[in-house]
Order: C-alpha cells, then sequence, then structure tokens
C-alpha cells in the first residue's frame, strides 16, 4: 500500500478510537464520578492508537531505502560487487533506473537485482500494513480496556500535548543548529585554502581564480574589510535616516496624533515595509542615484553612478516602519499614569516625552532599531541594484561599494564547483556576518538590560 | 446605570433633590473657588453645577459612591482634564483670584502651582534621586547641584521617607514597596512646592500600615499646602479632613466641617452613605 494511504489509514483508526473513547466516556456508570470530560477520553483513545503506529509509520519511512538498498547489494554476485567504487556506482544507477522504469533489461544481473528489489519491497510493504493496523486497532481495543477509566485522561492528554510543543520548538533550535554547523564546516574547508588572518584582516577582496592550473589569471584575494566596510557605510547610512524619522513619527503617531489619523496613517506606514526590495532597489538605481549624482555635480562633486549613498537612503526608507511602527507600539504601551505623574508636577507635553515617556519605552525602541539594523544588515537587493558590486575600500558615501550578502550572492549564483576557494568564500562571509550580527545583538541586549527603566 | 441608581435612590424619601448644597460650601478666604461648574464628557455631564471653597491650609475630603464625578471634580482644579479629548468645563474656578481655565493661564504652570498625587503609585522609572528631582529640574528651581539635593532630601523628609532611603536614593523609585512609593510620589510633588496638592485616593492600593503613615503624612502637610483629598475610605477622611464634601452623581449634595458630618449629616442621602446604606 502506498504510504499516503498508510497515513490515511492511522488516521482513520485513530478517528474511530476517538468515537470510541468518547463514547464509552459518555457512557460511563460507575461508582465514582469519571476525572476527565468524555472527550478527553476520546482524545486518549486516540492518541494510543495513532501516535505509536505514526512513530513506526516514520521510523519505516526513513529505513526503507536504506534496507533495500541493502537488499540489491545482496543480490548481486561477488564479482559485481568487486568492481571500483565509479563503475558499481553507474551500476546501482542502471538498476534503480531499471525499477523506476519497470523495465526489463538485457543484463540478466540488473534484471535479478530488480526483481530482488520488487520483491523485497512487497515483503516491507505488507508488514508494514499489518503492523499498523495491529498497532491503530491495539490502540481502539486499549480504549475498549478497563484501563481507559482507570487514567486521568486530561492529564495524559496535557503531558502528550507537552511534549508536541516542546518537539516544536525543537525543530527550530535544531535547524539553526545545523545551519550554523554546516555553513562552519563550508567555512573551515574555506580557511584550509585561505588564512584566516587574511580573511579578517585583508584590505584587497577580488574572489576570481583561475580555474585550470594552466590558466592566466588572478589568484584571487580574499580580505573581507571592504565588504564589511561596505555593509557598515550602507546600514549606517540607512539608520541615520531611518531612526530619527522612525522614532519621531512613532512620537507623533503615539503621543499627538487623533485617534482616526493613527488608524490610518500606521497601515499606510506599514504598507512600505511590504514593498518588495527589489521594487526598492530599482527605485534607488534609477530615481535616487541619478538624482545624487546631479545633485553632486552641480555643486562640483564627482559621485558614481552607483552609490552607498543612494542604497543608503533608499534602505533607510524601507526600514523606517520598522523603527516606527515597533516603537509606536512601546511608547502606546507606557501607562497612562506615567505621563499623567509627569504632568501633574508641571512638565509640559514634550518634557514628559522626553524625561518619562522614551526613557521607560527605551528597551522597545532599542528592539525595533535592532531588528531595523539587523534587516538592514541583510539587505542585498537594494545594494546589487544601486550600490554596485565593485568592493572599494572607502568610507565615501559617493562611491560604489558591495556589501557582504550582496557577494555572497554572487559567489553562489551561476555555474560554481563547491571545491574551489571561491565558492567555499562564501560560507567564510556568512559564518563572519553571523558572528558579527550575533555579537551585536548581545551587546545590544546587555546595554537595554543595563538601562532598562522599569514602569509599575 | 445612572437611571438604575437614581430610582434605587428614590426609594428612600427626598433623595432626588438635587436642587442646591446643603451645609457651608463657601467659605471665607478660600485657595480655590469653584462657581456653578458643570464639566461634560462629550455629551454626558459629569459634574452638574457646582459651587464649592477649598480653604487655605485646610484638608478637604471629597467622598462620595464610585462614579460620583469626586475625582473629575479633582482634576478640573489643575486642568488634569485638559488632556482627555472631548471634556469640557463651564463655570467660574479661581485659584487665589486667578480664573483657572482663563485663556492667559498656562496649565503648565498652573499644575506646577497644584499638584498632584494619584490614586496608583505611579514612581517614574527612574532613580529615587531623579524621582523626586523631575519636578524642580524641568521648573529650574535649584540653581546648583547643592541646592538641588537639599530640595530633594528636604521633600523626601517632608514625605516621611528620607530616613528609609539615604543610603540608597540611586535605587530605582519602582524598587520600593508600594507605601514607600506613593510617599515618594508626595515627595515628588513636595518638591516643586504647590500651594494645593489634590491627592485621589492616594492610599486605596496601600496596607493599613502604610495607609496610617500616609494620613499621618497629609496632616503634617496641611501646615505649608492645602490639600483636597479623594477618599472611599470614611474613617480616612474623618481622620484627615476639617471639611467635607460629598458627591452624588455629579452633584455636590453637602457640604460641611467634617466633624458635623459625620456626627450630623443634613442630608438624608449623606447619612445613607456615610452609615453605609448605599454606595
Amino acid at each position: 500500500m502506498s504510504v499516503s494511504s498508510l497515513f490515511l489509514i492511522v488516521l482513520g483508526l485513530g478517528f474511530i478510537a476517538f468515537v470510541v473513547g468518547q463514547q464509552r466516556a459518555a457512557g460511563y456508570e460507575g461508582d465514582t464520578r469519571l476525572k476527565s470530560l468524555p472527550h478527553h477520553y476520546g482524545f486518549l483513545t486516540a492518541i494510543w492508537s495513532s501516535i505509536p503506529a505514526l512513530i513506526l509509520l516514520l521510523a519505516w519511512l526513513s529505513f526503507e531505502p536504506v534496507y533495500l538498498q541493502k537488499q540489491i547489494e545482496q543480490s548481486l554476485p561477488v564479482e559485481a560487487l568487486n568492481q571500483s567504487e565509479e563503475v558499481l556506482e553507474l551500476y546501482m544507477n542502471n538498476i534503480h533506473l531499471a525499477i523506476q522504469n519497470n523495465q526489463a533489461g538485457d543484463d540478466e544481473v540488473v534484471n535479478n537485482a530488480v526483481l530482488h528489489y520488487q520483491r523485497s519491497e512487497l515483503h516491507s510493504r505488507s508488514l508494514i500494513t499489518a503492523l499498523v493496523f495491529v498497532l491503530g486497532l491495539s490502540g481502539i481495543i486499549a480504549g475498549l480496556s478497563r484501563l481507559l477509566f482507570r487514567l486521568h485522561a486530561r492529564v495524559s492528554i496535557e503531558k502528550v500535548i507537552k511534549a508536541f510543543l516542546m518537539l516544536c520548538s525543537g525543530v527550530a533550535i535544531v535547524t539553526t543548529v545545523g545551519i550554523v554547523f554546516s555553513v562552519l564546516f563550508e567555512a573551515i574547508r574555506f580557511f584550509e585554502a585561505v588564512s584566516v588572518f587574511d580573511f579578517i584582516f585583508g584590505s584587497s577582496w577580488s574572489p576570481q581564480t583561475s580555474i585550470r592550473v594552466d590558466q592566466v589569471g588572478s589568484s584571487g584575494s580574499f580580505g573581507a574589510v571592504p565588504l564589511f566596510l561596505g555593509t557598515m557605510l550602507i546600514s549606517a547610512i540607512a539608520l541615520i535616516i531611518a531612526v530619527p524619522v522612525g522614532l519621531m513619527t512613532a512620537i507623533y503617531l503615539s503621543e499627538y496624533a487623533s485617534a482616526r489619523f493613527r488608524a490610518s496613517a500606521k497601515p499606510a506606514l506599514e504598507i512600505l515595509a511590504g514593498i518588495p526590495t527589489v521594487v526598492y532597489g530599482f527605485f534607488a538605481a534609477l530615481t535616487v542615484a541619478p538624482f545624487i549624482r546631479e545633485v553632486g555635480e552641480s555643486v562640483g562633486l564627482s559621485v558614481a553612478s552607483e552609490s552607498a549613498l543612494a542604497a543608503g537612503i533608499v534602505m533607510g526608507v524601507m526600514i523606517i516602519p520598522f523603527v516606527s511602527s515597533l516603537s509606536d507600539d512601546v511608547i502606546s504601551a507606557v501607562p497612562q499614569a506615567m505621563r499623567d505623574g509627569s504632568l501633574g508636577l508641571g512638565a509640559t507635553r514634550s518634557e514628559t516625552i522626553k524625561q518619562v515617556v522614551i526613557p521607560a519605552a527605551l528597551p522597545g525602541i532599542v528592539g525595533g532599531v535592532l531588528l531595523a539594523a539587523s534587516r538592514a544588515i541583510g539587505e542585498t537587493m537594494i545594494v546589487v541594484m544601486a550600490a554596485g558590486l565593485a568592493a572599494n575600500l572607502t568610507v565615501n558615501p559617493l562611491e560604489a561599494v558591495t556589501t557582504v550578502t550582496v557577494q555572497i550572492v554572487t559567489l553562489l549564483t551561476g555555474d560554481q564547483e563547491f571545491d574551489s576557494p571561491k565558492t567555499l568564500a562564501a560560507f567564510a562571509l556568512g559564518l563572519m556576518l553571523f558572528i558579527s550580527t550575533l555579537v551585536l545583538n548581545v551587546i545590544a541586549l546587555h546595554i537595554v538590560r543595563k538601562y532598562r527603566e522599569h514602569y509599575e | 446605570m445612572q437611571q438604575g441608581l437614581t430610582s434605587e435612590a428614590g426609594s428612600v424619601a427626598g433623595l432626588n433633590n438635587f436642587e442646591a448644597t446643603i451645609g457651608e460650601n463657601l467659605i471665607d478666604d478660600a485657595k480655590i473657588s469653584v462657581r456653578h461648574a458643570d464639566v461634560f464628557y462629550g455629551e454626558k455631564q459629569a459634574i452638574f453645577d457646582t459651587s464649592l471653597d477649598i480653604g487655605r491650609n485646610q484638608v478637604i475630603a471629597l467622598i462620595g459612591p464610585s462614579g460620583c464625578g469626586k475625582s473629575t471634580f479633582l482634576r478640573t482644579l489643575n486642568r488634569m482634564n485638559d488632556t482627555i479629548a472631548d471634556c469640557r468645563v463651564s463655570g467660574s474656578l479661581t485659584l487665589d483670584g486667578e480664573d483657572i481655565y482663563d485663556k492667559k493661564m498656562d496649565p503648565v504652570l498652573l499644575r506646577a502651582r497644584v499638584g498632584m498625587v494619584f490614586q496608583k503609585p505611579n514612581p517614574f522609572p527612574k532613580s529615587i534621586y531623579d524621582n523626586v528631582a523631575y519636578g524642580p529640574r524641568i521648573h529650574g528651581l535649584a540653581r546648583s547641584n547643592a541646592e538641588l539635593d537639599e530640595i530633594v532630601i528636604t521633600s523626601l523628609e517632608k514625605a516621611g521617607l528620607f530616613e528609609e532611603v539615604k543610603d540608597r536614593l540611586t535605587a530605582p523609585g519602582t524598587s520600593l514597596s508600594g507605601g514607600q512609593q506613593q510617599r515618594l510620589c508626595i515627595a515628588r510633588t513636595i518638591a516643586v512646592s504647590p500651594e494645593v496638592i489634590l491627592m485621589d485616593e492616594p492610599a486605596s492600593a496601600l496596607d493599613p500600615i502604610a495607609t496610617a503613615i500616609i494620613e499621618e503624612l497629609i496632616d503634617e502637610l496641611r501646615e505649608n499646602f492645602t490639600i483636597a483629598i479623594v477618599t472611599h475610605s470614611m474613617q480616612q477622611a474623618a481622620r484627615v479632613s476639617q471639611r467635607t464634601a460629598y458627591f452624588h452623581l455629579g452633584h455636590l449634595v453637602e457640604v460641611g466641617e467634617t466633624s458635623r458630618i459625620f456626627t450630623n449629616p443634613r442630608h438624608q442621602m449623606t447619612e445613607n452613605y456615610i452609615t453605609g446604606k448605599f454606595g
């Protein structure tokens, strides 16, 4: 039976189990009152029926291919197995192809292997179907037994739910750890070819390496400083725009604006965050960058057609809603009692905002700014389109710069080999970006905790 | 709800007589004089034609059932109601003869003269010192740090809190207990040297011991300040105030010497309230 129908069987048996358990509990006539409600007993029976079957099914799903591969290998004659690794792999591919197409070939050995495979698969499928039925039905039978009423169904269900919730949070953590390790291992491979010192402190970035030994080409230099400087420059410009504008917006919306204005202005601002970054990108490249160049030239400055300033400004506009919306929420959450207390002492509205409301809301505001900063650091599209790809080592916002994320994209797009330093450099950059944002977060958290002013 | 209360009150004879305030609502040499004040929240009228004088260096207690308008009345005295968008006040309210609602009256300066202590202690998220120094700083009352220190210490002393916090003036104000926080809020109010202190149920969130300390403090503060206090506790009104005003459904029903109100109320509703028959 196919896997999807097996799952359907498990679900069907679970449903039957639910009905059985609930009906039994509803019809319960004993000396003492039941500890839980009928539907709790229904769910408990359903859990008994489906959880073991599901676990078995998942385990089988992950082990079946391994088992089948073993079966194929066993069917092969010794001569076939003694071939060199590459030939054997090719041979296996032939077998799998034959299995997929269900065609008999002219190779006796392959045909034999295919037959063996199909027999094994049939056995394995029949076995698992039988087991799923046995487990599902035994859950229902357990629900029909006296055991059901000896348990406190609600407590048991809560335990199962708690375990499930733990599993879900575990998924996120395991995924993160997995990503970090995969990036870490690739980065270590990169650092085998390029020294860590050169990477972190090198001031020249030119990742083109020769593909063949005899090729004439640059040997590649992997100094990440220009990239990180570019990232910091563009992010700094973006934050210089976004933090004051966003914060002022938040203060106006939460403290001065009428409820009606706020109700329409806030969603309108949040639309800004919903515009795809590509759209911002061509806005930056086609409108803002030429404008900056013209203005620059009119005052006698030479401005590159792609400049850090253009990308930074547009990125700043893009992250305004992050700052304003989150800050607005935390400022509105400051208790009215704080404002009353300050106003009652004869403070003006602006004194109240500056000295009482903002300090009280500071942790949340910093959180909003951090979120905006991480968006700015991770932003790629606007930079590609408006700031260019040239890894210039400069802090002049009128020149073209590039960022870490942009370089990761250019390193990994197109036909690439995964063993050259050029592609592996992307992982090293990713790792450094990850570490630096982590450090940034830790520092910010520390600052917030230290200067947090508690209210209530 | 208003109707329900009215009909309930109407079952006792003479209860719907909101025509005129009984007792001595007007006195000589008043600090604050209110004449024919009406207060509206949008369409709803919260205070009806109220006239009341608040005596200099006296404590006046405003009592009455919840929703009777006593807090609203208190907040009109220093224009805290300005922060509520659809609140309207009419009638004449004067502080030492100056019209509180005059266009030339700056509500910010008014509130420096008429301070307010709130029901729930609301220390700022700052240190104990900064909480008290907040007002003097924004009003530029101190020319040097030493002077500011002195204001802070005197205010804390007057609020009876200094001995308890003198070793930890830099600790956050919120780290204090509820009663201490409320005394901190009083110290904060005293620090700007107001003429009048309005207290909106200042002890309702506190335990009996902290309440007793606050009440003692209010009695001491009377020497230097004029105090109006809203309270739900009859005993508290009797203990701390010289005059008592009884509000009911936005009407000022009866005003008089506290001792007289509690021993010999003239209006049936006042008697019902203070003997606990309703409210």
